[in-house]
């Protein structure tokens, strides 16, 4: 009855209805998503502006974990880097510290002379660091957007990992195992078959996780279609990594600019064509598989050898000689005092990261400590895309988006 | 009829110990430790600290994971704040608690610099088994009713409360 | 790989170039005045098709007793033809300007205003040149080698709490 309805909507006909708009606010509001949030992966603050539950515009501010890894790095000497390396991009430390090393042989001149061994287990614990990154963040990933169970099944499989490495440098996560010429220590006994029972239980698990996520129309749903960056865009950009092959372009370190021996080893790169967050969830589990496979032809190849190049600049004299003659004192004495003494020269080195394209631009001046270090960090570029790429999304498609940068503080605020 | 409310007292300690919500406030490296100690092999479950509450309003332990900046000084200080009592502080890992290998223009020597602190857990990043060892450490604390930042508050409370 | 793009500035621009090369890097020490110039020349033209900023930064030379003190590098890099090349201008403390790529690379907004927040150098163009590390109450440039390592501005210590 339209008395009825008048008393309780206050209106009289339908017609009113369209008026009601103009009583709502229509103003944009200001929304801070703080450094301290659940959903993200970092510390980073974004200052949202707002129409509804609609993005308009987002100022992202990094920062929050700026622990001055260039002025450290400046204050160390060469070897004594390396712990710092670890903690820039922490989920895979390994290949951070490869990429430092990579850097500084390149201004030795050490680049292709290193014993086959050590290559063979820089590129082994290298990519257990990005198997170890894909699994994190597709766990948290999937884990902020509410799907419990697979963070605990990856999380499960990414410790087997852990216990492994701990076997290997003596560190579950931040491990300082590379040094300049090779590695600091050989892989311990029962290495080779441990790691071929890891590698199977975890594609097992792979499949546990595809199985629940793969199909599920509401991880589908709130990753498909969202954060789309088109291949112009990401080189216009700079982004690399799992982003860009999500985005159709056909580019990755290991094979366009091969270093180490990722010459001698088969595998494929995945490349998306949508450049959504669900191509780059995708992208990285094919990833997570092509590394499982190199890892398999790697312990079908590595040689014996010596593990640390034997050259008196760089490395540490073996135990028996530092003990028992003068010479070998004196050289482990200076050695660990003075620093590697690097000649004068710039050069920049850039690895496949787990994020993307990693890179070290160093400056060395002669005396055992780096005059300039500076790291090119592949989350930093992608986090300043970000505030462009939320515009005109709900609020709740910057979890996905943010998740699938893979953005990590250490790594991005340096 | 002190008999009664420290046994109340101590009943509601019981509880409290073995119901702490986190609020993990995580920045860096130790936040990786921190997801395998939530994780099912070095379940923090089991004792009774399952469910980190993500807003501050909510939880009584407040986690500090990770280094602290200078720039993140003043949002450490307001969400400890905004905490209710009772509340207790865990800096888990050595940044946390004293700056670890950091020292710079950026980085706080220790999250102690702007809250009080209850536990500390040395490590870079500590092993799980560590933050199980410091949380069983705490929950004494709590039994015992006490607590830096409830010592903190009585002794406010009764330099108000006091003769003036 | 780059040589050839170094032979192409050098005919092309002559002497607001000079070129050098360092254990496999191809870097340009470009005029200040000329570097946008140069810049979209390298991202246009279709054999140099320099179409991804890898990163930018500034090396402090005050104990290299080299002069002018800083210089500021941007690293860029082809996808179709796979090459690289570094483009570097050298400015005094007294003068820390640069003109601003950002119209040529969008992606290195964020990196130039690092290289400010960090040195000190001024990006003329740049949309939004504020800090980016670090809070906006911090005074002086961080990683200038005549900044102490140590030396802290806190925000905020505990009082109050006791």
């Amino acid at each position: 009855m339209s008395s009825l309805k008048t008393y309780v909507l206050g209106r009289k006909t339908a017609e009113d209805l369209d008026r009601d708009d103009d009583d709502l606010p229509n103003e944009l509001m200001t929304v801070n998503m703080g450094p301290s949030h659940p959903a993200m992966h970092g510390t980073v603050r974004i200052v949202l502006t707002v129409d509804g539950e609609r993005v308009v515009s987002g100022d992202v501010q990094p920062g929050f974990l700026h622990r001055c890894f260039e002025k450290e790095a400046e204050h160390a000497t060469w070897t004594q880097v390396f712990p710092y390396t670890d903690r820039l991009n922490y989920v895979s430390p390994m290949l951070n510290n490869v990429g430092y090393a990579m850097a500084v042989e390149k201004l030795l001149d050490l680049t292709g002379k290193l014993p086959r061994r050590a290559e063979y287990i820089r590129v082994i614990v290298g990519e257990i660091s990005r198997i170890t990154d894909h699994l994190t963040c597709t766990g948290a990933s999937a884990m902020e957007l509410g799907a419990f169970t697979p963070f605990l099944y990856l999380l499960k499989s990414r410790e087997w990992f852990y216990q492994l490495l701990e076997k290997v440098s003596g560190a579950r996560l931040t491990h300082s195992y590379v040094r300049i010429g090779g590695v600091f220590a050989d892989l311990p006994d029962g290495f080779h078959d441990e790691l071929l029972g890891l590698l199977d239980k975890t594609e097992a698990v792979m499949v546990e996780v595809e199985a629940l996520l793969n199909n599920n129309k509401i991880f589908h749903d709130r990753m498909a279609g969202v954060g789309v960056l088109t291949a112009e865009d990401c080189t216009r950009l700079g982004i690399t990594g799992p982003m860009l092959r999500a985005s159709g372009v056909d580019y990755d370190v290991r094979k366009d600019f091969p270093y180490s021996i990722y010459d001698d080893l088969e595998f494929d790169v995945p490349v998306g064509s949508k450049g959504d967050c669900f191509d780059r969830y995708l992208v990285r589990i094919a990833e997570i598989r092509q590394s499982i496979r190199i890892l398999r032809q790697c312990l079908a190849q590595i040689p014996d050898g010596p593990i640390i190049v034997d050259d008196p600049r760089v490395a540490l004299p073996p135990k028996s000689e530092t003990y028992n003659t003068i010479e070998g004192m004196i050289r482990h004495f200076k050695h660990i005092m003075d620093g590697i003494r690097v000649p004068p020269g710039e050069a920049y080195t850039f690895i496949e990261g787990g994020n993307g394209e990693l890179g070290f631009f160093i400056r060395a001046d002669g005396t055992g400590r780096p005059y300039k270090c500076y790291v090119r960090s592949p989350s930093f570029v992608h986090l300043s895309t970000v505030g462009n790429t939320i515009k005109g999304h709900l609020i709740a498609d910057i979890v996905p988006i943010f998740g699938m940068i893979n953005m990590i503080g250490g790594e991005c605020d340096k | 009829m002190e008999f009664v409310t420290s046994k109340l007292e101590a009943a509601a300690n019981w509880g409290r110990k073995f119901s702490l919500f986190t609020y993990p406030f995580v920045t860096a490296c130790c936040g990786m430790e921190f997801m395998s100690v939530a994780a099912p092999k070095y379940d923090i479950a089991r004792f009774g600290a399952e469910f980190p509450r993500f807003s501050p309003r909510q939880s009584d332990m407040l986690m500090v994971v990770g280094t602290i900046t200078e720039k993140q000084g003043p949002i450490l200080r307001r969400v400890y704040e905004q905490m209710a009592e009772p509340k207790w502080v865990i800096a888990f890992g050595v940044c946390a608690s004293t700056g670890g290998f950091y020292q710079n223009y950026h980085a706080m020597p220790g999250c102690d610099q702007v809250i009080p602190v209850d536990v500390y857990i040395p490590g870079c990043p500590p092993r799980p088994e560590q933050v199980l060892d410091a949380l069983i450490m705490l929950q004494k604390k709590v039994q015992e009713g006490r607590g830096e930042s409830i010592d903190s508050y009585r002794r406010a409370m009764a330099a108000q409360t006091g003769n003036q | 790989m780059a040589r050839s793009v170094l032979d192409a500035l050098t005919s092309r621009f002559g002497d607001a170039i000079t070129t050098r090369s360092d254990h496999g890097d191809e870097v340009a020490v470009v005029a200040r005045d000329r570097l946008v110039e140069v810049a979209t020349f390298l991202r246009d033209d279709p054999a140099m098709a320099f179409d991804s900023p890898v990163f930018c930064t500034c090396l402090d030379r005050l104990h290299l007793n080299e002069d002018p003190r800083f210089e500021v590098s941007w690293q860029l890099r082809s996808l179709r033809h796979r090459q690289r090349i570094r483009l570097a201008v050298q400015v005094p403390e007294e003068d820390a300007r640069v003109p601003s790529l950002t119209g040529v690379w969008a992606g290195l907004d964020w990196q130039e205003r690092e290289t400010y927040d960090m040195y000190g150098i001024r990006f003329d163009g740049h949309h939004d040149l504020r800090r980016i590390y670090l809070y906006e109450e911090f005074v002086g440039w961080p990683l200038r080698k005549d900044y102490p390592k140590e030396k802290r501005q806190p925000l905020v210590r505990r009082t109050g709490l006791e």
